[in-house]
């Protein structure tokens, strides 16, 4: 079976500083997409980036020479508008080439402001209209446990998404048929797309809600991959769903981007951008 | 008003045909699996799930998760039967039959259960009279309207053998079996003439097309040679059928459908670029009253002696 990256005789933290350069590029990366796009949804990309740069290079297991084969390891972008991220994250990763970047929402890419797994390789589902990852993914961790297969589906949701009714249903299904190879990481940087989670219909306490639907959870600081790496690699065994709070920052690494609603779909001018960039080499 | 239809033997549940046909087929095929909102009883799964009872996945009464852990079950390698009220399948989940099943082009057959005005007295919330329109205008969504159990089986048959998104009526209103030659065979995609006839056609699908031919008799005794032809694939949709229909010069439809987005208009879209002829289109104008189903078919004209009278009217005679 393919290993996308060998962990073996690597230390914590050598594999946390491996992801976390390739969190760097695809913050980079995302931010030129949407600076030459003139659109996106930057502040999203870059809370979820580091969830994305650990579960592609260091914890899934998958073939980009063979993105449909049947025992790889599937995640889902439920929040779908964050594509600046996943697709760097897929470039990166192998599943198309990385120049094709430079074509993200020009007219005909197959880089839509939302993905297309029909036409992107590596993508599982289309997502776009929120609280659709969720169900999806609780359909492809059943197949696995009716097959008896060890692969795992991992999703990464918005937290303001989780107002969505959807989620709940098959949240309610993961938790009753004890899903444990599903994964769910919560993108919870607090804001959506106005305002704050808890001034628009308060999520807390999120992590009681996931514990009463039947699922383990976990809150970490969704920045820290030395603490995110250990709960996504398996090494931990569960035999319920596993529900991971990422604490994060939208707009993560970016000074004037951080915790401001208004760069949910903010598009930074020449200066902004240049000064976005220097802030990330550094 | 006495017809064939309303009498109850020799009439067929075609939820009936539907769940031999997909038992056998899941004896052959481990790969298929049925997803149900608790509608395990409505869409006569029980024995399905007896004979492959991990291979039944209720995901109780939550029909967007149905339809969502459908296309995960076909990510995963199944071919997921989603099953249930097709009032609630396609109206309740309608975002996820378009954004998780028809754009994905995910391997989930969706099985609306007791379509039309099958449940009759139970009112508008109940009746599913727009899923055709809904899920026609999607395009790459696979829509069969089948018209008694052998057509149910054929259908069921080719939507398993096929990899992609397809949407299926089962009706639950008695239905005769339709007089078949016996080397008949079913395409997607195809219409079936069941009747020649050269001064105007009746276009029928679902449990219409048995009113349909019945017209089609009695005209024949008032001297009117009606062409009948089962329009059981919706989408695709046999154009060449329809074009060879317009040109007998009068066009009938007729479906247990809203008269907005269904067969009617998808046969005046093809018609009226086409070989414009003139056409009436017979089902419901929208929602409809108390009444039982067969009341309610009857209060809309859609018997026999009313399609009668309507090529008729166009006719002139």
């Amino acid at each position: 079976m393919p290993e996308s990256r060998p962990r073996n005789g690597q230390t914590l933290a050598e594999r946390a500083a491996f992801v976390r350069e390739q969190a760097r590029w695809i913050r980079k990366r995302a931010l030129r997409m949407v600076f030459d796009a003139r659109q996106g949804h930057p502040g999203g990309d870059l809370s979820a980036t580091d969830a994305l740069a650990a579960l592609y290079f260091d914890v899934m297991r998958y073939d980009p020479a063979d993105p449909r084969w049947a025992g790889r390891d599937r995640f889902i972008l439920s929040k779908g508008h964050a594509t600046g991220a996943l697709y760097s994250t897929l470039a990166l990763a192998g599943f198309f080439p990385q120049e094709e970047l430079t074509t993200y929402m020009q007219p005909l890419s197959r880089l839509n402001g939302h993905p297309n797994r029909n036409k992107i390789p590596g993508v599982e589902t289309n997502t776009g209209p929120l609280g659709h990852g969720m169900p999806v993914a609780v359909g492809i961790a059943i197949a696995a446990q009716i097959d008896k297969a060890d692969y795992r589906t991992f999703i990464i949701t918005g937290d303001g998404e989780l107002q969505e009714g959807s989620n709940w249903e098959a949240a309610m299904t993961a938790g009753h048929r004890k899903l444990s190879s599903l994964t769910l990481i919560v993108d919870r940087n607090r804001l959506q797309q106005g305002a704050g989670t808890e001034d628009t219909v308060g999520l807390d306490p999120l992590d009681d809600k996931f514990r009463a639907f039947g699922w383990d959870v976990v809150e970490v600081d969704g920045h820290d991959i030395e603490a995110l790496l250990p709960l996504l690699d398996g090494s931990i065994r569960h035999d319920k769903p596993l529900c991971i709070i990422a604490n994060t920052v939208k707009g993560k690494g970016i000074s004037f981007m951080e915790n401001k609603a208004s760069w949910h779909h903010g598009v930074p001018n020449a200066e902004q951008y240049e000064q976005a960039m220097k802030e990330l080499d550094a | 008003m006495s017809s064939p239809v309303t009498q109850k033997s020799g009439l067929f549940d075609c939820r009936d045909a539907y769940v031999k046909t997909l038992e056998a087929l899941g004896a052959a095929d481990e790969r298929i699996v049925a997803v149900v909102n608790d509608s395990v009883g409505s869409s006569k799964l029980g024995g399905f799930r007896d004979r492959f009872p991990e291979r039944l996945i209720n995901v109780g009464i939550a029909e967007q998760n149905m339809v969502g852990v459908g296309a995960g079950l076909a990510n995963g390698g199944k071919v997921a039967f989603v099953s249930g009220a097709s009032c609630f399948l396609t109206g309740r989940s309608l975002e996820q039959v378009k954004a998780d099943v028809a754009y994905s082009q995910a391997n989930v057959k969706l099985c609306g259960i007791s379509s039309g005005v099958a449940y009759g007295e139970l009112g508008p919330t109940h009746h599913s009279i727009e899923d055709v329109a809904w899920l026609r205008t999607m395009g790459d969504i696979t829509v069969l309207v089948p018209a008694d159990p052998w057509e149910t089986e054929q259908c069921i048959r080719a939507a398993a053998a096929m990899d992609g998104p397809l949407f299926i009526r089962i009706s639950r209103m008695g239905v005769p079996a339709l007089p078949r030659p016996a080397d008949a065979s079913f395409t997607i995609g195809k219409a079936e003439v069941l009747r020649e006839g050269g001064d105007g056609a009746i276009l029928a699908n679902g449990t219409m097309v048995c009113r349909a031919l019945e017209a089609a008799e009695a005209l024949a005794a008032q001297g009117i040679s009606a062409r009948v032809v089962n329009m059981c694939s919706m989408s695709p949709i046999d154009e060449e059928a329809i074009l060879a229909a317009a040109q007998t010069g009068a066009i009938v439809t007729v479906e247990e459908h809203s008269v907005r987005g269904g067969l009617g208009s998808a046969v005046a879209e093809i018609v009226s670029q086409n070989t414009p002829c003139r056409m009436k289109i017979l089902g419901f104008a929208g929602f409809q009253p108390t009444g039982s189903a067969e009341f309610l078919m009857e209060h809309s004209g859609l018997t026999a002696p009313n399609i009668a009278a309507a090529l008729r009217g166009l006719l002139g005679r």
